[in-house]
């Protein structure tokens, strides 16, 4: 194994290709095509693409995880490990590598854990499996791993679940089970993803002292740009299942030569929001908004406290402007929108454009639904499935008897999809056959055909690939200086959020820690939570919270 | 895959016809995948070609002609009873077409035509060779039962009982569970909580005694049994609906839709309710399977339609009492089991092209 390492590199893949085999009528993918790359060991290469370029498949072909019968490699590929070809190599020898010399760590933590096992349990196996260590010493080992890892409080832990831990410990264990048997090689597949900002900066920061002090080859695979500049030496930008460009990633920064690395580049939103009446009236103002879901127990089911999901916010939005409010998981977001448009019982006062709406019942908010809409965060889940894309438009027009006549409801739904940019046909087609960027158009469209006045976007670029985002972020501006629409925009993407809204509130734990003009709470943030935040979201810094 | 063509780029435009219906492409896929099932979509032609056979019983299993020219009359017996008279007999009474007597007198002017089986279910052939239940013959292809009745002629008849019997409860218990389930579902909270202890003590009652009992206070005939059975068998379906509803009335789309001001009603069944026929539809068969079999038990035991009706349970039930003439337990044990397994197969092929995890090669 030492041999060859002197002349070649640790991992040495040559114009390696997958197939997968299609079925009934539908032809085979060709999900990547002579991708050619090396790393070192205590070097890290990023593999960039958007959703479907092939980064995974590249990465699952190194452990031969694909599901081979299905996939296939073309007769010209070749992936050498210290040498080995590992290509249509025996089960045996690919047992020896998977999770003993090159370890993998996925994209969500819930679902890679095994929800049924302790933390003992799920690490000491690899332990148990490859070096055959005793009972005994697998537990000393475990423990010395989370602590290498830094979970808190390792040894009171080993007896966990999974679920008894958050989203960044979780992911922690999933390292330290990457690292058990000291692999020489860690693929990282998107290790930060499903993870808030500031977490994720601490995990990155793990990931760079482990690599550093085991001398580990990394591969991290990512469409964030931000983590590849910070983490990666050097860089393969991945697109239809190709590499496109490739090479230290300075230099593509500085000077991208292909096309599609300049556009993805330029996806970064970097603009400002629009220019706007900051002393326009007031939209929407909440006061003192709570929504708080009790917590019962015992046998009468007495209430023995709150979960406070939104804890006294006051707000106000004005018109044509936006709103944007930041916040990690789990800090009252979404539930705060949803409490503004009343979709879930809250108490306190909100105004829309004069009126209360706390008392009215539902059949007096109806006329007011129609000034007021969402757009949710996932373009999957948010769009009725077995309606044709007409259906969904025309649903608010039909509850709002917006159209006298058919062919006038046709003619506001064609302008609706045109005014998100797309075309007539579209209508008559189901959401599944659109793209994640055009399901989001045609969510949007679903709220614009009323002619609202308000909308709230729920993370609306959050599911979405960084050249779509930067197009939707596009589309919304756009509408919002066109209709004059004010805007509650929440996200956790600090830099979306710069490029949209004119004010901001900063939440945590269901209350505002910070709130005032974007410029002023991101050049100069007053809360240590705030600074945290930012520091971690723009320059991925781990600063103790 | 790129993303810069976005807007333009669609899937390749379908237009899926079914019976000159335009359907969605995943009704189309769900299709497809059912016919690819051989042998659900073998057994659901068969099922349905004996079931639609079965369905014109009087023109196949009759004691009387399908058609008769007498005298230059056309008359149709199967749809109206014609006096002896008419044929130039005695009797002001209906015409008994099997007796010889009337035979010769319409042979004399004309002629009839007979369905395949000359016999009812109820028809008693008084001319057997040995006593009942008499084996198989000529006359006779699956013999006779312990009355003298032709067993082929009460299986046609008996079939036809069970499949529509188990069709209307199928149907009125999905609506029934459905509609339960929906609102449990979709409006949580205190009604879910009421309907559930409800449904929790009803389940508890003893159904088969509570039929027992009934049947001692009135003759039970085949709507009377399917109302008793009907207010204990919609449940099966309400767990299922209440749980898709209770998933599915936090989705996006749901929200979505609360946004715009669509009304409870409008959600419940345009948004919500078409995730929930999935689960419902893949239950269907193995209801309709549950439902045959409990007719066919009470039947067995004595509980069931009234006596003379044709029905399987009561052909095994002879079958049990005179072992001496297998050919009654043997056709009704066969009929039952093709029956029910052709239903089993159906099912688990429609439940196979509903499930959309289910990858095809």
């Amino acid at each position: 194994m030492t041999s060859g390492k002197a002349v070649t590199s640790l991992l040495e893949i040559r114009n390696l290709g997958v197939t997968f085999v299609g079925r009934g009528e539908t032809p085979p993918v060709e999900a990547v095509r002579g991708v050619s790359f090396s790393l070192d060991r205590g070097g890290t290469l990023a593999l960039v693409g958007e959703s479907g370029s092939g980064k995974t498949v590249t990465a699952l072909s190194i452990l031969q995880l694909l599901p081979y019968p299905i996939a296939a490699h073309s007769a010209v590929s070749s992936i050498r490990f210290a040498g080995e070809q590992l290509v249509g190599a025996a089960p045996e020898q690919l047992r020896q590598v998977r999770g003993n010399r090159i370890a993998m760590v996925f994209q969500e933590p819930m679902t890679s854990l095994n929800p049924l096992h302790t933390l003992e349990q799920q690490i000491s196996e690899t332990l148990l499996v490859h070096k055959h260590m005793a009972p005994a010493a697998a537990r000393v080992r475990t423990l010395e791993l989370l602590r290498l890892v830094n979970l808190p409080d390792a040894e009171s832990r080993l007896g966990a679940y999974p679920h008894q831990l958050s989203g960044g410990q979780r992911q922690r264990v999933m390292i330290a089970m990457a690292i058990a048997n000291e692999p020489d090689m860690l693929i990282a597949d998107e290790p930060t993803t499903a993870l808030d900002v500031t977490i994720q900066a601490h995990i990155l920061q793990l990931l760079k002292d482990l690599r550093d002090r085991f001398s580990m080859a990394l591969l991290l695979i990512t469409h964030d740009l931000t983590i590849v500049r910070k983490m990666a030496d050097d860089v393969c930008i991945m697109t239809a299942g190709e590499i496109v460009e490739a090479g230290p990633t300075a230099d593509i920064f500085a000077r991208p030569r292909h096309p599609y690395t300049q556009r993805l580049l330029a996806a970064e939103p970097k603009s400002r929001p629009p220019a706007a009446n900051l002393a326009a009236p007031d939209l929407v103002r909440a006061d003192d908004l709570r929504v708080w879901f009790p917590i019962r127990s015992g046998v009468l089911r007495r209430v023995r406290g709150h979960v406070k999901a939104v804890d006294g916010v006051s707000l106000a939005v004005r018109t044509g402007t936006t709103l944007g409010v930041v916040g990690e998981s789990g800090s009252g977001k979404t539930t705060l929108g949803l409490a503004l448009l009343r979709l879930t019982e809250a108490e306190g006062e909100i105004r829309f454009a004069g009126q209360d709406l706390a008392g009215l019942g539902q059949r007096q908010l109806r006329p007011l639904r129609r000034e007021m809409q969402v757009v949710f965060q996932d373009p999957f889940s948010s769009l009725s499935p077995r309606l044709s894309v007409a259906q969904i438009v025309e649903e608010g027009l039909k509850v709002h008897r917006l159209a006298a006549t058919a062919a006038e409801r046709r003619r506001l739904i064609e302008t609706a999809l045109a005014e998100v940019g797309l075309d007539a046909q579209a209508a008559e087609r189901y959401p599944h056959e659109f793209s994640g960027g055009q399901r989001q158009r045609i969510a949007i469209a679903r709220a614009l055909v009323l002619k609202p006045r308000f909308v709230v976007l729920d993370e609306p670029t959050s599911a979405l690939d960084m050249s779509v985002q930067a197009q939707i972020v596009e589309l919304l501006r756009e509408l919002q200086s066109r209709h004059g629409l004010a805007y509650l925009f929440i996200s956790h993407d600090l830099r979306v959020v710069r490029a949209l809204a004119h004010a901001i509130l900063v939440m945590k734990d269901g209350r505002i820690v910070e709130a005032g003009s974007t410029e002023r709470v991101m050049t100069s943030p007053k809360h240590p939570y705030t600074r945290a935040l930012m520091a971690a979201a723009f320059d991925l810094a781990a600063v103790p919270t | 895959m790129t993303a810069s063509s976005e807007p333009a780029r669609y899937a390749v435009p379908t237009a899926a016809r079914l019976l000159g219906h335009k359907i969605t492409p995943l009704t189309r896929r769900r299709l497809n995948s059912f016919r690819r099932n051989r042998r659900g979509f073998w057994s659901l032609w068969i099922f349905l070609a004996i079931f639609i056979v079965t369905l014109f019983a009087e023109f196949i299993a009759n004691d009387r002609p399908i058609l008769v020219r007498f005298n230059g009359a056309w008359y149709f017996p199967v749809f109206a009873d014609y006096p002896e008279t008419t044929f130039g007999g005695e009797f002001p009474t209906a015409a008994d077409y099997r007796d010889p007597a009337v035979k010769t007198l319409v042979a004399a002017k004309g002629w009839m035509l007979w369905p395949p089986i000359p016999f009812r279910y109820s028809t008693i052939n008084y001319d057997l060779p040995s006593p009942a239940p008499s084996p198989p013959s000529q006359v006779n292809w699956f013999g006779t039962d312990d009355q003298g009745r032709d067993v082929l002629a009460r299986l046609i008849y008996g079939f036809r009982v069970s499949v529509l019997f188990g069709l209307l409860l199928t149907g009125l218990s999905s609506i029934v569970g459905v509609a339960a389930g929906a609102v449990q579902g979709y409006f949580g909270g205190l009604i879910d909580l009421g309907f559930q202890r409800f449904m929790e003590i009803w389940a508890g009652l003893p159904v088969l005694y509570l039929l027992i009992i009934m049947a001692s206070f009135i003759e039970p005939n085949f709507w009377w049994l399917l109302g008793l059975m009907l207010l204990f068998s919609w449940m099966s379906l309400v767990d299922v609906v209440r749980a898709e509803f209770l998933r599915a009335r936090n989705f996006d789309y749901v929200r979505a839709a609360r946004a715009l001001g669509v009304s409870d009603r409008v959600i419940i069944l345009r948004h919500v309710l078409p995730n929930a026929t999935v689960a419902t539809i893949t239950f269907l068969p193995f209801i309709l399977n549950g439902s045959i079999t409990t007719l066919t038990s009470l039947d067995f035991l004595g509980f069931g339609l009234p006596p003379g009706s044709p029905s399987l349970g009561e052909l095994l039930a002879q079958g049990k009492a005179n072992l001496q003439a297998p050919w009654l337990g043997l056709t009704a044990f066969f009929v039952l089991a093709s029956m029910l397994s052709l239903l089993i197969f159906v099912g688990e092929a429609v439940r196979d092209a509903f499930d959309p995890r289910k990858v095809v090669l």
